[in-house]
């Protein structure tokens, strides 16, 4: 165990002291999770990104309901911009020059017609450049449109069974549609996979970040008893009162100790710098851990069929690109069409990701499933990585 | 065809007859890479203060024959003890009494010359205070006490090469395996290098040294052992080597006076084997010219030749390994 510490401080050393772990580990994911969140923030509607423009033609109680009521309560949020307009002719400017992302329009006679259960409708104008936001825009207007419908077809039973409209009162109609409107709707669905389960922007960019170049990061402690044996050092640590698994397990600890080290670094960092929500520590800290250990087993792997270092280095970058892209570190995967989906799982990055939504949406023992999942990674590859490495480390 | 010069008689597995334990003793070693034999039968002994030479080409399986000696190769055959204990790949109690310097530069370049040797010292179990007083013992003796803490990437060659010996000097090994150390060494270096490898068979370790410079054999070894094709195919000291050639020593006398009768009568000489009178000298074969050069002169003067210069060609090893082996040290 001395020797292994031994070697494990020494590895360190030099690869805190040449900085190449120090780039790779920290410095690159930091800066592209926060390239990709400066990037992507304008679709994904963390940061006030969707500018709504809004022309209440009407001005009746149904369009003041949904002005002040709907659109005042999403304004609230701070994920949604809205602009008031007179004018629709501006407006439709404003959204075509790309000042608006969408625009919703309420027609004069609007609520009078809502009123006297006549066809009413309202108008979502938007950008070609900003489809998603226009499709948010109509969610919106269709949400206020089936909650209208709602009460609309609440006073229209009752008004039936009474005998028709001409045998209830005005005032008795007014009751009945505001008690309506104040009735909760008997169903709602409440979207837990989509809304609790599901890493914000900046989580996932750190995340995603983090555990994609956590597949780079282990690589040099593996990836160096290649380089040992190339230059020679290797035969020096042979000849040298230790026995040979000492060796390889100085060098698997540093690559243990470099992963978890530089996400750690990357966990605190991005909570600090960019307020990403990485979830409850322990469970985070499990998933950690379990991810570095896949980490180090498959990169081990692939080293063991390389000749050098060089050769390692590039087959091991493939396998985490193509990992990392299955994994859904950069964009999801998971919900793509077919076979894509279900290969997402055979990146450990995938159960990463995926146990740290599960932590958000679920308790702590959310993370068993992607944990185990990771460490059967771990075991299958990197007992086959053992075996393997003991012709490594011969000169 | 082998030529070994006979071992000591009465010599034990692990000592000779006056019972002290040999530093090193090896038998039979035998290694396969697939069909190539790179080691066949090899054995040779050490004795504790004394300079083993494996003198061969490169290829010829020198470094793969140290190599299991100090176990880093597994081997398929034979047998090795350091100081009478058994040594294999897996032996790290014996891997203490060996210091094994690679003929590759096997440092650590990121890493400063002090903290190179505190790492190699600490791996051969000195406690820290131990290895940083030994540490700076070795800087101080291979001359770069004042350049320590500098990384060894901006050492020179000569510089690291120093160093790559004092990493196998660190734990005072009973037995110092050098492999090569003078390669792409520039001549100042290689003269460094090689007065502190004989200063430390003068303190009693045992040095198993291989090169391919004939030279540094000659210079440095008490016994030297030519390997070829894998094969030790003769051995003992340079003059016993020497005398596998059966000629002798080459000396030609520049002189004036009575050349044919100063010719004839060094005939006479036991050491002279042949005395021929040519123009402006004498040309003689002799028995160990060094030690017989002063009675030749003392003859020839007497016999009225007139001494002007003298010029004495030794058979060298370059010599024997082509008398051997059919082919050249360097081919």
């Amino acid at each position: 165990m001395r020797a292994t510490l031994l070697i494990c401080l020494k590895d360190l050393r030099a690869r805190l002291r040449d900085r190449s772990a120090l780039l790779i580990g920290i410095v690159v994911p930091l800066g592209l999770a926060f390239v990709f969140n400066a990037i992507f923030g304008g679709i994904s509607g963390s940061s006030n990104a969707i500018h709504l423009g809004v022309v209440d033609a009407d001005g009746g109680p149904a369009a003041k309901v949904f002005v002040t009521n709907v659109l005042g309560a999403v304004d609230r949020s701070g994920l949604i911009s809205v602009r008031h307009e007179r004018s629709e002719v501006v407006a439709r400017r404003l959204t075509a020059a790309g000042t608006l992302d969408a625009l919703i329009v309420i027609p004069a006679g609007f609520s009078q017609r809502v009123e006297s259960n006549g066809p009413a409708s309202m108008l979502v104008v938007g950008n070609v450049d900003a489809p998603i936001s226009t499709q948010i825009a109509r969610s919106i207007a269709d949400g206020y449109a089936a909650e209208l419908n709602r009460v609309r077809l609440s006073v229209a039973t009752v008004v039936h069974a009474e005998g028709g409209p001409s045998r209830v009162p005005p005032a008795r109609l007014r009751a009945l549609a505001d008690r309506a409107a104040a009735t909760a709707a008997p169903v709602t669905v409440q979207d837990v996979s989509a809304a609790s389960k599901e890493l914000d922007q900046k989580s996932f960019f750190a995340a995603g970040m983090a555990v994609f170049f956590l597949f780079f990061t282990v690589q040099f402690g593996v990836t160096s008893l290649l380089e040992e044996r190339v230059d020679g050092t290797l035969a020096r640590l042979l000849a040298a009162p230790i026995h040979r698994a000492s060796i390889l397990g100085g060098k698997l600890l540093t690559s243990l100790l470099l992963g978890v080290i530089s996400v750690a670094v990357l966990v605190v960092a991005t909570t600090l710098l960019f307020g990403a929500s990485w979830g409850n520590p322990l469970g985070v800290a499990v998933l950690v851990i379990a991810a570095v250990l896949a980490a180090t087993a498959i990169m081990a792997l692939i080293a063991t069929f390389a000749k050098n270092a060089e050769q390692a280095g590039n087959w091991q970058s493939v396998v985490a690109v193509v990992l990392g892209l299955l994994g859904g570190t950069f964009f999801p995967v998971s919900q793509a069409p077919g076979v894509l989906s279900r290969l997402t799982f055979i990146a450990p990055q995938a159960w990463f990701l995926r146990g740290l939504g599960d932590l958000r949406g679920g308790s702590l023992s959310a993370v068993w499933v992607p944990a185990l999942a990771m460490l059967g990674f771990a075991v299958l590859t990197g007992g086959i990585a053992m075996v393997r490495l003991r012709h490594v480390a011969e000169i | 065809m082998r030529a070994t010069v006979p071992q000591t008689a009465g010599a034990t597995a692990t000592g000779d007859r006056t019972g002290t334990v040999r530093t090193l003793e090896c038998r039979d070693l035998v290694r396969r890479f697939g069909d190539l034999l790179a080691v066949d039968r090899v054995g040779f002994h050490i004795d504790p203060g004394e300079t083993y030479g494996l003198l061969g080409p490169n290829g010829a399986g020198k470094t793969t024959a140290i190599s299991m000696i100090a176990g880093l190769l597994e081997r398929d055959g034979g047998e090795v003890t350091v100081a009478g204990e058994p040594m294999d790949t897996r032996s790290v109690g014996t891997k203490r009494l060996i210091g094994y310097v690679p003929q590759d530069l096997a440092i650590y370049p990121d890493l400063s010359g002090r903290e190179n040797l505190l790492f190699f010292a600490r791996l051969y179990g000195m406690d820290t205070a131990g290895a940083r007083r030994r540490a700076a013992e070795v800087l101080d003796l291979i001359g770069l006490a004042d350049r320590g803490g500098d990384q060894t990437k901006t050492y020179s060659g000569g510089m690291k090469r120093r160093l790559n010996i004092g990493i196998g000097l660190l734990h005072r090994p009973k037995l110092l395996i050098l492999d090569e150390p003078t390669v792409g060494v520039d001549p100042q270096s290689r003269n460094a290098i090689l007065e502190s490898v004989d200063g430390l068979a003068g303190e009693g370790m045992a040095v198993l040294y291989t090169t391919h410079y004939m030279e540094e054999a000659e210079r440095l070894c008490d016994r030297v052992g030519i390997i070829d094709h894998g094969r030790l195919v003769a051995e003992g000291t340079r003059r016993e080597l020497v005398s596998l050639l059966g000629e002798g020593d080459r000396i030609r006398l520049t002189a004036t006076g009575d050349i044919a009768g100063a010719a004839a009568s060094l005939r006479a000489q036991a050491s002279v084997r042949q005395s021929n009178a040519i123009e402006g000298g004498i040309d003689l074969e002799v028995v160990d010219a060094r030690d017989n050069l002063p009675g030749i002169l003392q003859e020839a003067a007497a016999a009225g030749a007139v001494i002007r210069s003298v010029d004495v060609v030794e058979p060298d090893l370059e010599a024997v390994f082509l008398h051997l082996t059919g082919r050249a040290l360097r081919d």
